[in-house]
């Protein structure tokens, strides 16, 4: 019967409760909703820098961790390709010349990052290829040919087929020249990775170096990301000299954004529902103080403090367990249709490609969120009723029972 | 007969020791037996509701006793005061306070829910006292949909649903037509007669008082009067 009177309480003031539930409702459905922005916008970035700059595992001479000097190539190549073949959960992997240099123009130079790659290796582990905006991916171009980013063709005034001279050193210091031509332009969602990296072809590098030549990155596709950890525990015990390390050790950066947007994602919906918890509070007060005369009734006839506090907390989360779930409802219909159809933010693309996410938004939320957040909204309301059932509590029955 | 209620020297000071001192009750000492169809009345401010207060176990006083059967109410706790007012006291209030998302079944079982009666119990009593009170064909109304005598005759079927020692009604014609309020008191005066109810009424209604058995005045938290008829 409590559960009745509740219940019916709820709509004893169809508006005034409708206006709450709709609150709710929309408060979840919004936070849920620029909660799976952040997180696509996240994951998308994540996504995007393993599959074109970072892979999923990286092999390194363990002083070139410290210091990307060309002298710290990897010395035992082979040792390493055996370990990869012979290892079932590796997809694809694919060796880097990596070499910190300049990249000059008629119009000026710039610090870049230029990375010597066999282009059909090099296919096999990330989509840079697919990033073509103009231009080839080396073809057609026998000698020479560079592939640069958009903005760091726009900042050296170059396109397609013009010279750009590549500057870096040899183990011993002296300084490497070369002249190169432009083979393709790309463009990937970050800007500031387009500006630095350079790819030239890994023979062209070594030629130049000379004596200095080798390898200083192999990088590493696993079957699936769930394997990757594990897969590369096992190079590592295999390869003790050399620096093993997952995306997430190679770019802390993107793990720690990774790890941190979870706990980031409830601390908003924390937020908005405690927002949400004073539009609650106010409510179920006015509805108590409106109701003195039937509390207090209820007190007098003999019905204990218990079943009156529990009263008010079940009316309180009757409530929130309507506009909760209509809210995570929306919010799950919402995140469903855009990440099939993505949301466009063309007009701040600039803006989001500096940080090195893309401009099309797959919104996303893990399953077991809208679980949790309907758990974290029915707790919230109960903490919200605690006060107006309290308030209920303190009525004096002979007094209250001829409240106006 | 057995006293079902008895107040001993019973006092209600508000703001005691102060200048500004109310005696709303100034020792009272009566005894209501079973069966007794009683009228307090008196003038705005005699102490009428501040005595059946102390009597229905819902205010403290300052000074005396006040038994209920073999009670002593004015030694129970507050949480203890609960559950006895729920077992041996019947309420009829001026504003009827009938659960208004209730129907008129539902506002009666209520209260034998809350003794935890089984569901049989609930229902064939419910279904008894409402036809007592000339509601059989109103059970599925809610108070919205009944008139104010309905709702206070609902509001008497309530009082008796827990079995109640006696029912206290506190001015329970003040909001009724005459018509009603005749009604009503026939309904009371045959429950009090057929089976032995004890009612008990703070009233300014001539109405009322020309009905009881039993008239007794208060003036300044004092009795000046007890009249049996």
């Amino acid at each position: 019967m409590l559960i009745k009177i509740a219940w019916r309480n709820v709509w004893r003031n169809g508006l005034r409760s409708g206006v709450v539930i709709a609150s709710i409702a929309m408060g979840i459905w919004a936070g849920l909703f620029i909660i799976s922005v952040s997180a696509g916008l996240n994951e998308q970035r994540t996504k995007d820098a393993i599959s074109t700059y970072l892979s999923d595992i990286q092999i390194h001479n363990k002083d070139f961790v410290k210091d990307n000097n060309v002298e710290f190539r990897i010395d035992n190549m082979d040792a390493v390709r055996q370990s990869l073949s012979d290892n079932p959960n590796v997809k694809a992997c694919a060796e880097r010349v990596v070499l910190n240099g300049m990249v000059s123009s008629s119009t000026g130079g710039y610090g870049a990052r230029i990375m010597g790659v066999n282009p059909e290796q090099e296919k096999a582990v990330s989509s840079m290829y697919e990033k073509l905006v103009d231009g080839t991916y080396f073809e057609g171009m026998k000698s020479n040919p560079v592939f640069i980013g958009k903005k760091l063709a726009e900042k050296l005034k170059v396109d397609v087929r013009k010279k750009i001279v590549l500057t870096f050193q040899k183990d011993n210091g002296d300084i490497v020249t070369g002249a190169f031509r432009v083979v393709g332009i790309y463009k990937t969602s970050n800007s500031k990775a387009d500006e630095m990296n350079v790819f030239i072809r890994a023979e062209d590098a070594n030629r130049l170096l000379e004596e200095s030549a080798g390898i200083h990155e192999v990088a590493i596709v696993a079957n699936e990301a769930a394997v990757v950890d594990t897969t590369a525990g096992t190079l590592g015990a295999e390869l003790p000299g050399l620096s093993v390390r997952t995306w997430r050790e190679v770019s802390p950066d993107l793990g720690f954004a990774d790890e941190m947007m979870m706990q980031m994602l409830y601390i908003i919906i924390g937020i908005i529902l405690l927002a949400l918890s004073f539009g609650i509070v106010n409510t179920m007060l006015m509805a108590v103080l409106e109701r003195k005369r039937e509390l207090g009734m209820l007190m007098s006839v003999g019905m204990n403090k218990t079943k009156v506090f529990f009263m008010i907390v079940l009316e309180t989360v009757f409530i929130s367990l309507v506009g909760g779930p209509l809210g995570v409802l929306l919010g799950y219909a919402t995140v469903t249709y855009f990440g099939t159809a993505g949301i466009d933010l063309a007009v701040v693309g600039k803006g989001l490609e500096s940080f090195g996410m893309s401009t099309m938004i797959y919104p996303n939320l893990e399953s077991g969120f809208y679980l949790n957040v309907t758990v974290m909204v029915v707790v919230a309301a109960i903490l919200s009723s605690i006060y107006p059932a309290r308030k209920a509590l303190q009525l004096k029955p002979a007094e209250a029972v001829r409240a106006i | 007969m057995s006293a079902v209620i008895k107040t001993n020297n019973l006092q209600k000071y508000y703001n005691p020791g102060e200048s500004l001192e109310v005696r709303a009750l100034d020792g009272v000492t009566l005894e209501i037996e079973r069966g007794e169809f009683t009228a307090i009345v008196g003038p705005s401010g005699s102490g009428k509701t501040t005595l059946l207060n102390i009597i229905g176990g819902l205010d403290h006083e300052t000074a005396g006793t006040a038994t209920i059967g073999d009670t002593t109410i004015t030694a129970l706790s507050d949480n203890e005061l609960i559950d006895f007012r729920l077992n041996n006291i019947g309420f009829v209030f001026q504003a009827y306070n009938l659960i208004p998302v209730l129907t008129a079944q539902e506002n009666v079982e209520f209260i034998m829910l809350l003794q935890n009666k089984s569901k049989e119990e609930r229902q064939r009593r419910t279904a008894e006292l409402l036809k007592e009170v000339g509601l059989g064909d109103k059970m599925n109304s809610r108070p919205m949909e009944m008139s104010g005598g309905q709702q206070q005759r609902v509001a008497v079927a309530r009082a008796l649903a827990s079995k109640p020692q006696f029912v206290l009604a506190d001015e329970p014609t003040a909001n009724l037509d005459s018509q009603s309020t005749s009604d009503l008191l026939d309904i009371m005066a045959e429950l009090n007669q057929k089976e032995n109810v004890t009612f008990l009424f703070s009233t300014h209604d001539q109405r009322v008082i020309d009905r009881a058995r039993r008239v007794i005045t208060l003036e300044d938290g004092k009795i000046i009067s007890d009249e049996k008829r």
